[in-house]
């Protein structure tokens, strides 16, 4: 049997396919973030409690109205959008003439606090949540089992990564977004509402993470402090992409699981540091990130 | 978003040397009232978070990676104690060591770097200083390093006896703190505050900015190492949660809570957040959201701070 | 003359009685219930840890005896410092006389440590490590509930012994995850099995699909998964996902609880086997006792952790009223000298280590067909007698026992 680096050629394939789809993951996951600090230029650090709450919500409509998980595809992100659409309008709007550490520290307390409350109600070891029964079962690829949920999971995520860059970078609408938050003074004498699209960005922003959190919740435990393990990595694959570029997020979500995957099975006690000393190195050599350009 | 202090006034040096007179008379006879071991902590801490204060508030820098400092400065400090037998004035000066030696390495990839990719930078490296602790056989992991000896400062002085333990923290961070003030009120530091406000132009009229800032850097690193590793002395405990992010964060809010960019802000805010802490810790599960809460009203509502409110109703900076 | 004899015959027993009270410190039997109450482990003691410990003085009739006895409690967050620091508050400003629970052992070993310099008392439920009835031995401390050693050589040997030999190790990459992983190897190898891996994953992991191929590529028999919370769920889990159990490889959970079979559901975890010394479904006291601590907490069934609470704060009580005195190691030793008897452990005693032993059982999680309703999850395989579940005396390490 053909070895690379000491291990079957099959385990590697299947660590690298592996790799791929927790990069796709990655990406989606990351995806939020990236438009709302590309466009609105807010860090936002509540993104790790908005995505907890998609899955939340998931588990509410399956548990309290029947609702299953392809319902909860379209019904999550709105919900949770709608929170986030009230938090910019009340509190993140004050911030925008400030400093961005301010809009950092208020979505950071943010956060605290909606965590802090789902855990009062729902404990910490998390709330089961099952695989949809179309996607359950897998194939045998010959070098590995592939559970049918993973495989969805790339294809769903490469469709929305695709088509919200495309939205943002091709389209009308698109544009529109990118003038109003590159130069918002002059957009607006154009007689387009700028606070208005800010607010619907950044609650497409969350939407996005709470999708996310609904892709998560039958693989991954649907617990108060999901989010919270993921937030800084989210961050570190927007700032190595280079904030302001979607393209950059999307290539850097799928490089990060490949990295990730392959770190996991040479080294796996490092698999969470590794993402890390990437970050250290890309700004090393390019200040503004991979695809990112210095404002 | 920081407090811009003018050049020192005869009115403001006034209302700071009372300020300060205030603050040594807490920590004198905070014991009388207060559990001593408490008071060490809040002292400790406040040195950090002065130390952290030096950076974002006299050169703009926000680090969110200044945990790493705390922490080695902690382990190194007990390690010394514990296993080289080191007095313990030697152990935090090997602690302290360490962390601006740390603070060299780390500023010279970090420093070029501004806004939130400095601190971004400085969360990757402290990431990656948090992954070496737990690796490391002498950290001892997650049990840390239990059972540090406070020894005798200069062979003398026992400090397992908790008021010479006291009195030798409480002269820890009066320095630290004297030495941060006279720091900031120095050519050195108008030099930082002008390349906090202008960069450019203080290149211009023929400062190594970087050099500078560099060198705050490595300031800002060891008195951090330095309230680290009296803090390990003080519990006689080196732990993981002293270089986790969430410490990084924990100093953050202590700044905030007190005043960004004021002399006594990190002081006071080191105060009132441990203090918080202390006595939440009795309702359980609410402390985190309390101290969400307080980010938030902070940020919308109080953003001077309590210090800096006090200074613009005194009208003095402080 | 009889008025003086009986005067004196009345002032003994008066004197007797203040003295008693006298050397009950402050008058008052001030319990502190520390642990988790608001991340990873709160559901494993947290809040329900103080509501078992309410329920043993109640059920001690603390009242009616005529003694005072107080509780507090405080959240650790899993950290050694917040720990450290709220211990020694306690023992030096609060006046607390014996600590409870705690688990995380990073904290256990800290306020261990912190116990034996104040010469007060800890009782032991929440943490795990076989250290501190070890080398970190104390007469300051009584190691209750369970730990590594009774875990690995449960779960290891009644799997060994069952013709699985070969297994392979998705461990949590910390001391805790390490001793586990050590701890079951050795028990494996004992019994003539083999270990063919050991793949060490961060603490926190999300995702376990990398780990699990590997565990399948291994083809062991067992997967032994040594870690615990968040990631032994996700572990199980995602092994569900993979097919790992339809693939004819078992997993075994070395530190499961009946709160992760909650969060996980019987779909999830059924099949899967471990050890356990409590269940709230084994036996009618137990029940009964389960029937009045869920509505106090949230509607969910104790876990091993509280029962361990109830049970040590009972005997503690008990040792104190005997010996009319609430001196820590005084207390700790009488606590030894005392057999123990509680409707949720059963009979068992304390050895010279501070290690309490009693049965321990042998569970497989339900099929959803088998279980009767929420909380209905476990069958009881096998209990295993309290002088065979715990690591002999001899074998720690402890000075404290004679050799």
């Amino acid at each position: 049997m053909t070895e690379i680096f000491g291990i079957p050629v099959q385990a590697f394939m299947g660590q690298l396919l592996i790799g791929l789809i927790n990069g796709s993951f990655y990406a989606l996951l990351s995806l939020g973030l990236a438009v709302i600090f590309g466009l609105l230029n807010i860090i936002n650090f509540t993104h790790g409690a908005q995505y907890m709450m998609g899955a939340f919500v998931a588990w509410f409509l399956l548990n309290k109205t029947g609702m299953g998980y392809w319902w909860a595809l379209v019904v999550a992100p709105i919900a949770v959008g709608i929170v986030g659409v009230i938090i910019e309008r009340t509190m993140l709007k004050q911030l925008y003439k400030l400093d961005h550490l301010y809009g950092l520290l208020l979505t950071f307390g943010l956060a605290l606090i909606i965590q802090g409350l789902f855990r009062n109600e729902y404990g910490s070891s998390g709330l089961p949540y099952s695989i949809p029964s179309q996607l359950t079962g897998g194939q045998n690829l010959g070098f590995m089992f592939l559970p049918n949920y993973r495989a969805w999971v790339i294809v769903f995520s490469l469709v929305v990564c695709f088509s919200t860059w495309f939205v943002i970078e091709k389209t009308k609408l698109g544009s529109y977004l990118r003038a109003a938050t590159e130069n918002p003074e002059l957009v607006r004498a154009f007689g387009i509402n700028v606070p208005r699209m800010i607010t619907v960005t950044y609650g497409f922003g969350v939407g996005l993470a709470a999708l996310a959190g609904v892709m998560a919740a039958p693989i991954y435990s649907v617990n108060p402090l999901m989010g919270e393990n993921l937030i800084i990595v989210v961050f570190a694959v927007v700032v190595i992409g280079g904030m302001g570029s979607i393209m950059g997020s999307i290539v850097t979500g799928f490089g990060l699981g490949i990295i990730e995957g392959l770190t996991k099975v040479f080294y796996p006690e490092a698999s969470n540091t590794v993402i890390f000393i990437v970050m250290a190195i890309v700004l090393a050599i390019r200040p503004a990130g991979l695809f990112g350009t210095q404002k | 978003m920081s407090a811009v202090l003018p050049a020192a006034k005869s009115g403001e040096v006034g209302a700071q040397r009372i300020a300060f007179v205030v603050m040594l008379a807490f920590f004198i006879l905070g014991p009388l009232v207060m559990y001593p071991v408490f008071l060490m902590k809040v002292m400790c801490f406040a040195l950090f978070a002065a130390a952290f204060n030096l950076l974002i508030g006299f050169v703009g820098l926000l680090s969110f990676g200044h945990a790493m400092f705390l922490g080695t400065a902690g382990y190194v400090c007990a390690h010394a104690a514990k296993v080289w037998g080191f007095t313990p004035e030697l152990a935090i000066l090997a602690g302290a060591a360490a962390a601006a030696a740390l603070g060299l390495v780390t500023g010279l990839l970090a420093i070029r770097r501004q806004g939130i990719y400095f601190a971004m930078i400085t969360l990757a490296l402290a990431q990656m200083i948090f992954f070496l602790c737990l690796q490391a056989p002498f950290t001892g992991g997650e049990d840390g390093i239990q059972a540090v000896p406070r020894g005798r400062l200069l062979g003398l002085l026992d400090l397992s006896n908790v008021w010479n333990m006291y009195g030798t923290v409480l002269v820890i961070f009066v320095a630290g703190f004297l030495l941060i003030y006279r720091t900031v009120h120095s050519p050195f530091g108008q030099v930082l505050k002008a390349i906090r406000e202008n960069e450019a132009r203080t290149t211009s009229l023929g400062y190594n900015t970087t050099r500078y800032k560099l060198m705050a850097f490595v300031l800002s690193a060891a008195l951090s190492g330095v309230a680290g590793a009296t803090n390990a002395l003080v519990f006689q405990l080196a732990a993981l949660n002293s270089v986790h992010w969430s410490m990084s964060g924990e100093v953050v809010l202590m700044n905030l809570v007190g005043g960004l960019g004021t002399i006594f802000g990190p002081v006071v805010g080191a105060f009132v957040v441990l203090a918080m802490e202390n006595y939440l810790a009795t309702l359980g599960f609410w402390i985190t959201i309390v101290q969400g809460a307080i980010f938030v009203l902070c940020v919308l509502a109080f953003r001077r701070g309590i210090v800096g409110e006090l200074g613009r109703l005194m009208r003095k900076p402080i | 003359m009889l008025f003086r004899k009986l005067a004196i015959a009345a002032a003994v027993p008066m004197a007797m009685a203040t003295a008693a009270h006298a050397q009950i410190s402050d008058g008052v039997i001030k319990i502190g219930v520390l642990n988790d109450q608001s991340s990873l482990y709160a559901d494993i003691s947290g809040p329900g840890g103080v509501v078992a410990a309410k329920m043993a003085v109640e059920d001690f009739g603390a009242a009616k005896k005529g003694m005072k006895v107080e509780i507090i409690s405080a959240d650790h967050q899993n950290k050694p410092d917040v720990g450290s620091s709220i211990a020694r508050q306690w023992y030096d400003v609060d006046k607390v006389d014996v600590i409870v629970d705690v688990p995380t052992s990073s904290v256990a070993l800290a306020i261990n440590q912190v116990t034996r310099e104040k010469n007060k008392l800890f009782l032991v439920s929440g943490a795990a490590s076989s250290d501190l009835t070890g080398k970190a031995c104390s007469p300051n401390t009584i190691h209750w509930t369970y730990d590594t050693w009774m875990l690995a050589h449960g779960t290891g040997s009644a799997i060994v012994g069952a013709g699985k030999k070969t297994w392979f190790f998705i461990t949590a990459d910390y001391a805790f995850g390490h001793a586990l992983e050590r701890d079951t190897a050795e028990v494996v190898k004992a019994a003539g099995g083999q270990v063919l891996g050991a793949v060490r994953h961060p603490l926190n992991a999300q995702d376990f699909s990398s780990f699990l191929l590997q565990a399948q590529s291994s083809k062991a028999q067992v997967i032994g998964l040594a870690n615990a919370g968040g990631d032994t769920i996700n572990s199980i889990k995602q092994a569900s996902e993979f097919g790992i159990v339809k693939g004819g490889q078992s997993l075994a959970g070395m530190l499961v609880f009946i709160s992760d079979i909650h969060a996980l559901g019987l779909q999830t975890a059924q099949g899967l086997i471990f050890t356990e010394t409590f269940y709230w479904d084994r036996n009618d006291a137990s029940r009964a006792f389960a029937k009045r601590f869920a509505p106090q907490n949230g509607g969910k069934m104790p876990t091993m952790v509280q029962a361990g609470i109830y049970s040590s704060v009972l005997h503690y009580l008990k040792a104190v009223q005997a010996l009319k005195s609430d001196d820590g190691p005084k207390v700790a030793a009488k606590m030894k000298e005392m057999p123990t008897d509680d409707p949720l452990f059963g009979k068992g005693r304390i050895r010279a280590d501070g290690r309490k032993i009693h049965d321990a059982y042998l569970v497989e999680v339900k099929k959803p067909s088998e279980s009767k309703g929420p909380w209905d999850y476990y069958k009881i395989l096998a209990t295993i007698p309290a002088e065979k579940a715990f690591r002999p005396e001899k074998d720690g390490g402890c000075d404290l026992v004679k050799k």
